[in-house]
C-alpha cells in the first residue's frame, strides 16, 4: 500500500523522531511511503485561535500538496490535526467561499487517518510485539488527548497498541479523561488556568511511578514534558510511535536529554 | 431620522449582569491564587461528575434522548414566533397575564409595578436565572422592595452579599464552617452554638424562612419550561421551596426568557428525563411543578408571566451561535469543565458562568464589547462541555466560531492601544507570520534551515526556559525543548527514496479493508488486556 504521510507542522519542526519513527512502522509492514513535500500545517492553530481569514491559504495549501500524490490512504501521527482536517478544513474553505475546495478538503480528510487507527482499523494490526516487534523494557503511563478521544473517538487504541509491546508495564493515570490545559493558543493566552491544568496531570503522571509518559499528540506531551521538565521531573513525554518503533535490536533509549534521541529511522 | 425604517430589522443586544467585568485571564488569575476555592470546587465538581456519569450510563438511550432534546429545541428555535404566540394564547385563556420585555430594565420595571399594584415592599423568591441576569433583586431594593431568596444556596449567597458562582450550587465556593459563620452573623435569633453539620444549617434556614412563606403575598419566580400547547410553566427543584412560593401567596409572577418554550406536552417527558440526570445526578428530581393558569380557590389568583428577550433574538439571528439557546441550564457542561473547575464561576463575570457563559454573554451582550469578547478564549476546546450536554450544544464549535467574530471585530477596530506591547498586536503579527510560512512547504523548508529559535534562546541545558512577550505565558509554567537540529521536512529530501508517479487506478480499496478488519479494535484491546492492568475505557466507538 501506499501511504502518504502528513507529518505535521509541530512534528516537522520540533520532533521529527516522532514522523521518523512512524516512516519505521510503515516501512517494517512492508508499505511505500511518501511525503507530499508541498504540506506544512492543517491550519488549526489560526482556526482556533479565530484567524479565519489566514486559515484559507493554508488549508488550501494542505489539499493541494497532497491532491499532487496519488496514494491509497493518508496517516498523521496526531488525533488533533486528524481532526482537524476534517472538522476544520471544510468550515475555512466555505468561510472563503470556496465550496470546491471544501468538498475536495472533505474527500482528503476521509482518506486521512491518525496512525493507531490505521494500524488496526485499516491494517488489522492488535498486538504490537508479534506483528511489529515492539520492545520497550519500561515502565509506561499515558495522556489520552482530548481531540483523539473525543473528536475522533479513539477509544483505548492508542493505549492498546502500548499495552501489547514486549517488556511494556503499563499503568493506567487518574482522570484519564482530563484535558492537559495545553489547547493551543489557551496555553499562553490563558496562562495561568492552563499552568494550574497541568500542574494536575503532572501530579498524575508522577503518581502512577511511570518513568515515560506516552501520547498520541506531540503539542500536549510538550505542554505536559515543558511542565515535567520545569519540575526537574525525571519522568519522560514520548510518543506512542517512537515506542512501537522501538526493537530489541534497535532499541530506543530514554536516559540522557530524551529531546535529542531519535528512534531506530529508517 | 424618519419614523419609518425599512430593510432589515435592527438586532438588539441585551443588558444587566451578562458581561464580563475584567478580561478572563486576568480574572481567572486572582482566582486561581484562591486555595480554599479551588479545593471546595475540585472536590463538589468531582463529586457531582461521578454521580451524573452513573446514572447518564444506566439509560441505553441516553444518546437518543439527547438527539430527542436537541431536535425540539431546534424546532422551537425555526418557529419561535408562532411558539410564542401559541402559549401567549393559551396562559391567557387560562387565566393568566403574559407581559413583553425587551430588555433587562423593562422586564424589572413590569415586575416593580405588579408588585406595587399589591401593596407590598417584600417579596419571596425561587431561584431563577432570568432574574439574575435582569439584576432584579438590586432594582427592587433600589425601589423600596425586598426579595428573599427562598433556595438555601441562593440564601447563602444573598446573606453574605456575594454573587452566586454556578448555576445549580450558586454557593459551590462556600465550605460548611464558611456557611455556619454566615448565618452566624446574618440571621436574627440563630443559636450562637450553631454547628457546621449540613442538618443544622438547613434547619436554621427553615426556621427563618417559614414565616416568610406564610407571610408573603407575592412571589417571583424563573421557568424551566414553558409549554405552547397548553400554556402551562414548570419548575424543576430539589428543596420543596419553589413548591412553596408556588403555591401560598396570592400573586405569582414568573420570569421567563423566549427560549424556554417546549412545543406541546409530550416534549416535556423527552426533558424531564435529561434535566435531573444531567444537573444534580438523580434519576429524578424531588419537586416537579406545573401549573396552568389559575384555579379558583387553589393556589396563586393573580399570575403573571414575563417574556423576555434581553438580547436573545440577536443570538438567534447567529446561525452557528443560536444553538446556546437550546441550554435547560442544568450546569453538567461546568461540572465537568476544566477550565471552569480552576478559575470558579465569578471569573465569568455574567450572571452565566462556565462553558455555557463563554458561549452565551458574549452573543447576549454583543462580542464587541471589550471583556466579553475574552471569554470564548477561555477554554482549551478539550470537548468535555460538548459530550456532557444533555441537548448536544455543539460548545466548542460556538467558541470557535466567536473567537472569529472577536479578531474581526478587533480587526476592524485597527489600532492597538498598547502598541507593540498590545497582545492583540502581539497575537496578529504572530498568525500574519505563521500563515505566510504555512502557505508554502518550500518557505517551510527554508525558514527550519535557519531554525533561528534554538540558537536565539536555547540555554547550556538544551531548554528553552524564557521566552519574550506573549509567549512568555508558556514559559512561565514549562521549558520548551530545545528544537532539532534538521526538521523532518529536510531529512527526507535527502534521504528518502524517491518515489515514482503512480496512476490513481492502482489505489487499494479502503472501505473494503476497513469492513474486512472490522472486528481488530475489540481484539486488540483483549489482547492488550491479557497482559496486565485491565482499563475501563471503552474500546469501541460511542455515538456522539
Ligand atoms: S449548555 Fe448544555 S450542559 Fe451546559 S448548562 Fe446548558 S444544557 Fe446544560
Amino acid at each position: 500500500m501506499r501511504i502518504a504521510l502528513f507529518s505535521t507542522c509541530i512534528v516537522d519542526g520540533m520532533y521529527p523522531k516522532v514522523a521518523k519513527a512512524t516512516v519505521d512502522i510503515l516501512e517494517r509492514l512492508g508499505h511505500e511511503v511518501v511525503y507530499p513535500q508541498g504540506q506544512t500545517c492543517c491550519s488549526q492553530m489560526h482556526v482556533n485561535s479565530g484567524y479565519f481569514d489566514d486559515a484559507y491559504p493554508i488549508v488550501k495549501n494542505h489539499v493541494e500538496s497532497f491532491e499532487e500524490w496519488d496514494f491509497d490512504v493518508a496517516v498523521a501521527p496526531s488525533g488533533s490535526c486528524v481532526a482537524s482536517l476534517g472538522h476544520q478544513q471544510p468550515m475555512i474553505a466555505r468561510h472563503g467561499g470556496n465550496e470546491d475546495l471544501a468538498k475536495r478538503a472533505e474527500m482528503l480528510a476521509d482518506r486521512t487517518f491518525e496512525l493507531s487507527n490505521l494500524l488496526i482499523d485499516v491494517l488489522g494490526i492488535t498486538n504490537a510485539s508479534e506483528q511489529l516487534g515492539s520492545y520497550f523494557p519500561h515502565h509506561v503511563t499515558f495522556h489520552s488527548s482530548c481531540h483523539g478521544m473525543r473528536l475522533l473517538h479513539l477509544g483505548t487504541r492508542q493505549q492498546d497498541l502500548l499495552r501489547t509491546v514486549e517488556g511494556l508495564e503499563y499503568t493506567q493515570i487518574e482522570d484519564i479523561d482530563q484535558c492537559c490545559g495545553f489547547g493551543g493558543t489557551f496555553s499562553f493566552k490563558n496562562a495561568d488556568t492552563s499552568g494550574a491544568m497541568v500542574a494536575d496531570k503532572v501530579m498524575h503522571i508522577e503518581k502512577t511511578g511511570a518513568s515515560v509518559c506516552a501520547g498520541g499528540d506531540v503539542s500536549c506531551l510538550m505542554n505536559i514534558g515543558g511542565a515535567l521538565s520545569r519540575k526537574k521531573s525525571d519522568v519522560r513525554t514520548l510518543h506512542f510511535a517512537e515506542i512501537l518503533a522501538s526493537t530489541k535490536e534497535s532499541p530506543l533509549k530514554i536516559d540522557g536529554p530524551v529531546s535529542l534521541s531519535i528512534a531506530g529511522g529508517k | 431620522m424618519t419614523a419609518v425604517s425599512l430593510g432589515m430589522p435592527r438586532v438588539y443586544h441585551g443588558e444587566g449582569n451578562i458581561f464580563e467585568t475584567e478580561a478572563f485571564p486576568k480574572y481567572a488569575a486572582k482566582e486561581l491564587t484562591n486555595e480554599q476555592l479551588r479545593a471546595n470546587l475540585g472536590f463538589a465538581t468531582h463529586k457531582i461528575r461521578t454521580k451524573r456519569e452513573h446514572v447518564v450510563g444506566e439509560l441505553p438511550d441516553w444518546q437518543g434522548l439527547r438527539t430527542a432534546g436537541s431536535m425540539i429545541k431546534q424546532r422551537v428555535m425555526a418557529n419561535l414566533p408562532e411558539y410564542l404566540e401559541m402559549f401567549e394564547k393559551n396562559f391567557t385563556a387560562a387565566g393568566g397575564h403574559v407581559h413583553w420585555a425587551r430588555n433587562a430594565e423593562e422586564a424589572n420595571q413590569i415586575a416593580l409595578d405588579l408588585i406595587r399594584a399589591e401593596g407590598v415592599d417584600e417579596v419571596i423568591k425561587i431561584k431563577s436565572m432570568a432574574t439574575a441576569e435582569t439584576g432584579l433583586n438590586e432594582y427592587l431594593r433600589e425601589n423600596g422592595v425586598e426579595a428573599i431568596e427562598t433556595d438555601l444556596a441562593e440564601e447563602i449567597v444573598q446573606l453574605a452579599d456575594d454573587r452566586p458562582s454556578h448555576i445549580l450550587v450558586p454557593a459551590i465556593h462556600f465550605n460548611r464552617t464558611q456557611i455556619r459563620d454566615i448565618f452566624l452573623k446574618k440571621i436574627d435569633g440563630v443559636s450562637v452554638d450553631l454547628s457546621n453539620d449540613p442538618a443544622d444549617l438547613a434547619e436554621a434556614s427553615r426556621i427563618r424562612l417559614r414565616d416568610k412563606f406564610l407571610q408573603s403575598k407575592v412571589a417571583v419566580s424563573g421557568v424551566n419550561f414553558g409549554i405552547a400547547e397548553t400554556g402551562s410553566l414548570s419548575i424543576v427543584e430539589s428543596e420543596g421551596n419553589g413548591r412553596m412560593c408556588l403555591t401560598l401567596p396570592d400573586t405569582l409572577i414568573s420570569f421567563m426568557g423566549i427560549e424556554k418554550l417546549l412545543p406541546s406536552f409530550e416534549d416535556f417527558e423527552v426533558f424531564l428525563q435529561l434535566l435531573p440526570r444531567s444537573s444534580t445526578g438523580e434519576r429524578m428530581n424531588p419537586y416537579t411543578s406545573l401549573w396552568t393558569g389559575v384555579t379558583p380557590g387553589d393556589g396563586p389568583q393573580n399570575m403573571h408571566v414575563i417574556l423576555i428577550d434581553n438580547g436573545r433574538t440577536a443570538v438567534l439571528d447567529d446561525e452557528v451561535g443560536r444553538q446556546a439557546l437550546h441550554c435547560i441550564r442544568c450546569s453538567a457542561c461546568m461540572n465537568v469543565c476544566p477550565v471552569y473547575e480552576r478559575a470558579g464561576g465569578h471569573a465569568y463575570g455574567s450572571t452565566y458562568p462556565g462553558p455555557i457563559g463563554a458561549i452565551l454573554s458574549p452573543q447576549l451582550g454583543g462580542i464587541e464589547n471589550e471583556y466579553n469578547s475574552s471569554l470564548p478564549f477561555a477554554s482549551s476546546l478539550c470537548g468535555a462541555c460538548y459530550d456532557a450536554c444533555p441537548v448536544k450544544i455543539n460548545i466548542p464549535d460556538v467558541l470557535v466560531h466567536l473567537r472569529g467574530k472577536a479578531v474581526d471585530h478587533e480587526k476592524a477596530q485597527g489600532d492597538f492601544k498598547g502598541g507593540k506591547k498590545d497582545p492583540h498586536y502581539q497575537m496578529d503579527a504572530m498568525m500574519f507570520g505563521a500563515k505566510q510560512l504555512f502557505s508554502s512547504g518550500k518557505l517551510m523548508s527554508l525558514a527550519e534551515k535557519g531554525l533561528p529559535m534554538s540558537k536565539l534562546v536555547t540555554g547550556k541545558d538544551h531548554k528553552i526556559s524564557k521566552f519574550p512577550g506573549l509567549v512568555g505565558g508558556w514559559t512561565k509554567y514549562r521549558d520548551i525543548p530545545e528544537p532539532p537540529k534538521e526538521s523532518f521536512r529536510n531529512w527526507w529530501k535527502k534521504e528518502a527514496p524517491k518515489a515514482s508517479r503512480r496512476d490513481s487506478s492502482e489505489r487499494v480499496d479502503i472501505q473494503a479493508l476497513i469492513e474486512q478488519n472490522k472486528g481488530k479494535v475489540v481484539e486488540a484491546h483483549q489482547q492488550a488486556e491479557q497482559r496486565g492492568q485491565t482499563i475501563a475505557h471503552p474500546a469501541e466507538e460511542k455515538e456522539q
